[in-house]
């Protein structure tokens, strides 16, 4: 089959997390991850960044597949169940906020800045070598590390799912997948 | 002799399908498609049932039957 450019994207997805440890700045760029997925539902109706864009499942699907790092088993029932799926929106969601709070904290000068990332909203990674100070507020850093490690925790989850079971096992219980979905499910019933 | 002719099609789950589009990725026949990003919907005509779709599924939920052609 011909490839497009979309098809590159998982190259796009490898750099912004080899970027972080670098400069930690660069994670601001994993906000399109959120916001295009999002446009391209409410605008079209469709689950076309999923389907086309998703650098991340590429990388899963290549290193799952054509690296053959999966079991390509099948998923276990309870993790495609709606109550998973939603419910891990839900925590997921809650943890996002809790990362903006701690953000509006240093923000607000009631909090100092933690140069740390948090990987599987448990474990606080120090990652001050990819600090190199920002000419803007240092709230601006706080949310940079606190969105760094949400992607990085939502890659190892990915990651241990894709060898677990199918490469692209993560889509079935991707947030943003899940909330695209609902987008499009709740479009198609009004027409 | 009566015989039905059978033949195998991709059916899916469309109540478990999260309308991820790895199906419509990998199907060298281009026999499926993503219906308002709601769920995957194999167009019967164009289905062999090779299968490889089924395999794809990360959720698992697409199987090859066999139908009544």
């Amino acid at each position: 089959m011909k490839k497009h450019w979309y098809d590159y994207l998982w190259i796009a997805s490898l750099l912004y997390l080899l970027l972080g440890f670098f400069n930690i700045l660069f994670a601001w760029l994993g906000l399109l991850c959120f916001f295009i997925p999002l446009i391209i539902s409410v605008a079209s109706g469709t689950k076309g960044y999923c389907n086309r864009y998703c650098g991340r499942g590429q990388l899963f699907g290549l290193l799952g597949g054509r690296f053959g790092l999966s079991r390509r088993k099948d998923i276990p029932k309870w993790m495609k169940s709606k109550a998973f799926r939603y419910g891990f929106l839900v925590f997921f969601f809650a943890m996002f906020f809790l990362m903006l709070w701690n953000t509006y904290l240093v923000f607000a000068g009631v909090q100092d800045l933690g140069q740390a990332v948090t990987l599987l909203w448990t474990f606080k990674l120090p990652w001050n070598w990819a600090y190199h100070g920002t000419l803007f507020h240092p709230g601006v850093a706080q949310f940079a590390f606190g969105f760094y490690g949400v992607m990085l925790t939502s890659t190892v989850l990915g990651l241990i799912t894709m060898v677990l079971f199918k490469p692209r096992s993560w889509c079935v219980y991707c947030p943003m997948g899940t909330m695209t979905q609902m987008i499009c499910k709740a479009k198609s019933s009004r027409t | 002799m009566n015989s039905v002719k059978k033949r195998r099609r991709a059916v899916v789950d469309p109540s478990a399908c999260v309308a991820c589009g790895c199906c419509v990725k990998i199907c060298p026949l281009q026999a499926i498609e993503i219906v308002r990003g709601v769920m995957a919907q194999v167009r019967q005509e164009k289905c062999v049932g090779c299968g490889k779709c089924a395999r794809e599924c990360p959720a698992s939920v697409i199987e090859i039957r066999e139908v009544e052609a």
